[in-house]
């Protein structure tokens, strides 16, 4: 029953579960069909759910998008999925003029409950435009909400709660863990909240806090910490819009010191938007500057160079110490 | 060894020349006043709201407006044969169509008089409100026809846009994909020449609008977008097709914008005055006039007996929308999300008592 199983196998359980409670869920997108998906996160689902809900698309991501749109305005539950979030960026009009204005626009006429599922970050050797982690952009849009899980488990039950949300939701799948680990997921069709974050680790130090495949590293980091004999509490953001502050805030008054970890390049990232919100309504419990550890202020480099862009358990070590260490 | 591997034709569709008479036979229902008549009342109508909605923004009262003069054949009789539940997918200049499948004339005013409500009326149904970035309501109309094909629906979508659209990549993604789930789906394309100052010529190198169908594996046809009888021929046969399951059509409507794009615009900067006076002879209102005058249908004295009637419905509905209190700034908060989420109940609660604070202000 409790099988263990990876987070796109994760993902698969989740879409095939509201399918079948749901004869309004419908899923789109380029090759999902008799391919699967390229990661295969639609793989069987043709088969179980016939062509009327599993459309393999034109190839026009632009196309997928104002489908969706369109498909939600009349009451289904469209999950599109775009195949690299490199290629998400024709989808950005769809999203940002009408999936995430429609509700407010009509003041509640009409509205979007779709999922847009991607793929996203880098570390798997992937071709060029295959590897950006761009959620900021997503991340900063009125009416939309942005999630991104971090183990099978958490994938599968936001999924649901992705898929069940009035609201538009964006999926974001950490590409690089979507086979990293296995984990028991019961299909029991219980969805997580959307509105929280996840205490992985309770810790009385430092908070490291982070999102997508970083958390893997943010983990390894608290393990090495821990062998120093330094506590750390770890927070999977998991819902970048809307931020569950309150989990942050109430952890960084704990520990009084924070380290905030994504892939994505520091300027104008999420983790300005954390620091910010935590210095805002945070800073006298804060002992030490906050730290960022990022990826670098730069194209993501193709993959030959991608392990230098990447952040690293032991600069995860480092950024701690030093917040640690400071007087 | 070369064969012909394709060959297509646009076919183009007249009933009424520029003066009213009939330059072939026309269809049965032309020859009775039932069906022209009321046709020709929903476009007096239009216009003179139309008149009056430039006069409101003219004097302050109105925000930019898009003026609908010269889409009146189009827009009427399109909005006349579709049915109750099939689904209006318009861009920014369908404001008749939009009444006559349900909402008012005091909507269209709030609309473009900068409120949101103006799109919430719970009689436009399923319709989807004005579609402002160019084209991208052509997606949403393969969305909404996709959403029929899965229920199995006998239900047609239904969307317009100019001619400028046609140049955009989400209209030919829209034809493609309608061409190739063969989706209940008429498109109609109002070609009335400018795309704000930008002449058809330049925005595609085809001789018609219309063979793009061809690409897509679609009808396509021209009509004169004028002639309210040619129009309504094209746009009963792509319903009747797209309702039977026999798939999409595209329809392009040769009109004239009579008017400047919008209110904030001012044509005469790239258009010539020759060119909008020949637009003027061509104009739809009047060609059904002489056509109905000819046929002993209508006259001067049901012509002023409408006017007056017209002007007292429009006047309501311009009352009525004078009358309507701003929203509470709340509002902007109220509809993002399904329910007001925690992280922005501080900031409703600023807005608010801010205006509050300036009301009291106000009120000395």
């Amino acid at each position: 029953m409790n099988e263990s199983i990876t987070l796109v196998e994760a993902v698969n359980l989740a879409l095939a579960h509201e399918m079948a409670a749901d004869k309004d869920v419908v899923l789109l997108g380029e090759d999902i069909g008799v391919n699967g998906g390229v990661f295969r996160a639609t793989v069987d689902l043709l088969e179980r759910f016939g062509p009327r809900r599993v459309m393999d698309t034109p190839l026009a991501e632009n196309l997928i998008a104002g489908l969706a749109v369109g498909l939600s305005t009349q009451g289904l539950r469209p999950v599109a999925e775009i195949q690299f979030m490199g290629f998400i960026f024709p989808v950005m009009e769809q999203i940002i003029s009408h999936a995430a204005r429609m509700r407010n626009r009509t003041r509640g006429r009409l509205s979007c409950p779709l999922v847009v599922r991607a793929p996203f970050g880098g570390g798997i050797h992937a071709p060029e435009h295959h590897s950006e982690s761009t959620e900021a952009l997503l991340a900063q849009i009125p009416g939309l909400r942005v999630v991104i899980p971090s183990s099978p488990a958490r994938a599968y039950g936001l999924l649901l709660a992705a898929i069940r949300s009035p609201d538009p939701v964006i999926f974001l799948e950490p590409k690089r863990i979507y086979r990293a680990v296995k984990q028991p997921v019961e299909d029991n069709g219980q969805a997580l909240p959307l509105d929280t974050c996840f205490t992985l680790r309770e810790g009385s130090d430092i908070t490291l806090i982070s999102w997508g495949a970083m958390v893997k590293e943010t983990l390894e980091a608290a393990d090495e910490l821990a062998q120093q004999g330094l506590s750390c509490e770890v927070i999977d953001v998991a819902t970048l819009n809307l931020m569950d502050q309150d989990t942050l805030l109430a952890s960084v008054g704990k520990t009084g010191r924070a380290v905030i970890v994504h892939e994505a390049p520091g300027h104008g990232g999420m983790g300005a938007e954390i620091a910010a919100t935590l210095s805002e309504r945070g800073l006298l419990d804060l002992q030490a500057p906050i730290a960022r550890v990022t990826g670098y202020d730069t194209v993501m480099p193709y993959y030959r160079l991608e392990h230098h862009y990447l952040p690293r358990a032991a600069d995860i070590v480092d950024a701690a110490r030093q917040t640690l260490e400071f007087a | 060894m070369t064969n012909i591997a394709y060959q297509g034709e646009i076919r183009f569709s007249r009933y009424l020349d520029a003066a009213g008479q009939p330059v072939t036979e026309l269809p049965g229902w032309a020859e009775s006043p039932e069906i022209l008549v009321e046709y020709y009342r929903q476009m007096t109508l239009a216009r003179q709201f139309d008149t009056k909605a430039i006069a409101l923004q003219r004097t302050g009262q109105l925000g930019t407006y898009p003026s609908l003069l010269g889409s009146e054949a189009i827009d009427i009789p399109t909005a006349s044969l579709m049915h109750g539940e099939d689904v209006l997918i318009p861009y920014y200049r369908n404001h008749a169509m939009q009444v006559m499948r349900g909402s008012d004339w005091r909507d269209v005013l709030l609309y473009w008089g900068g409120d949101e409500r103006g799109s919430a009326n719970p009689a436009q149904r399923q319709d989807l409100p004005n579609c402002v970035p160019i084209a991208t309501q052509c997606l949403h109309a393969c969305g909404v026809a996709t959403a029929f094909r899965i229920r199995g629906e006998k239900r047609v979508a239904v969307t317009l846009c100019g001619d400028g659209a046609t140049s955009k990549g989400d209209f030919l993604e829209a034809l493609n994909v309608a061409g190739t789930w063969q989706l209940p789906l008429v498109f109609i394309v109002n070609n009335n020449q400018w795309a704000i100052s930008v002449p058809r010529a330049m925005q595609c190198g085809a001789p018609t609008l219309a063979q793009k169908a061809i690409g897509a594996g679609i009808r396509g046809e021209q009509v004169d977008g004028n002639d309210v009888i040619a129009v309504h021929e094209a746009v009963a046969l792509a319903l009747e097709r797209a309702r039977g399951g026999k798939g999409p059509s595209l329809i392009e409507a040769i009109s004239y914008r009579l008017s400047d794009h919008t209110t904030a615009d001012d044509a005469t900067r790239y258009r010539s005055g020759d060119e909008l006076k020949a637009g003027w002879e061509q104009e739809p209102v009047k060609r059904l006039r002489n056509y109905l005058h000819g046929r002993g249908w209508w006259n001067e004295d049901l012509e002023q007996a409408w006017q007056t009637e017209v002007s007292k419905r429009i006047q309501q509905a311009v009352d009525d929308y004078l009358a309507t209190p701003v929203d509470d700034p709340g509002a902007m908060f109220d509809h993002l999300y399904a329910e007001l989420p925690p992280q922005l109940v501080a900031q409703r609660e600023r807005v608010c008592a801010r205006a509050e604070t300036r009301r009291q202000q106000r009120q000395g």
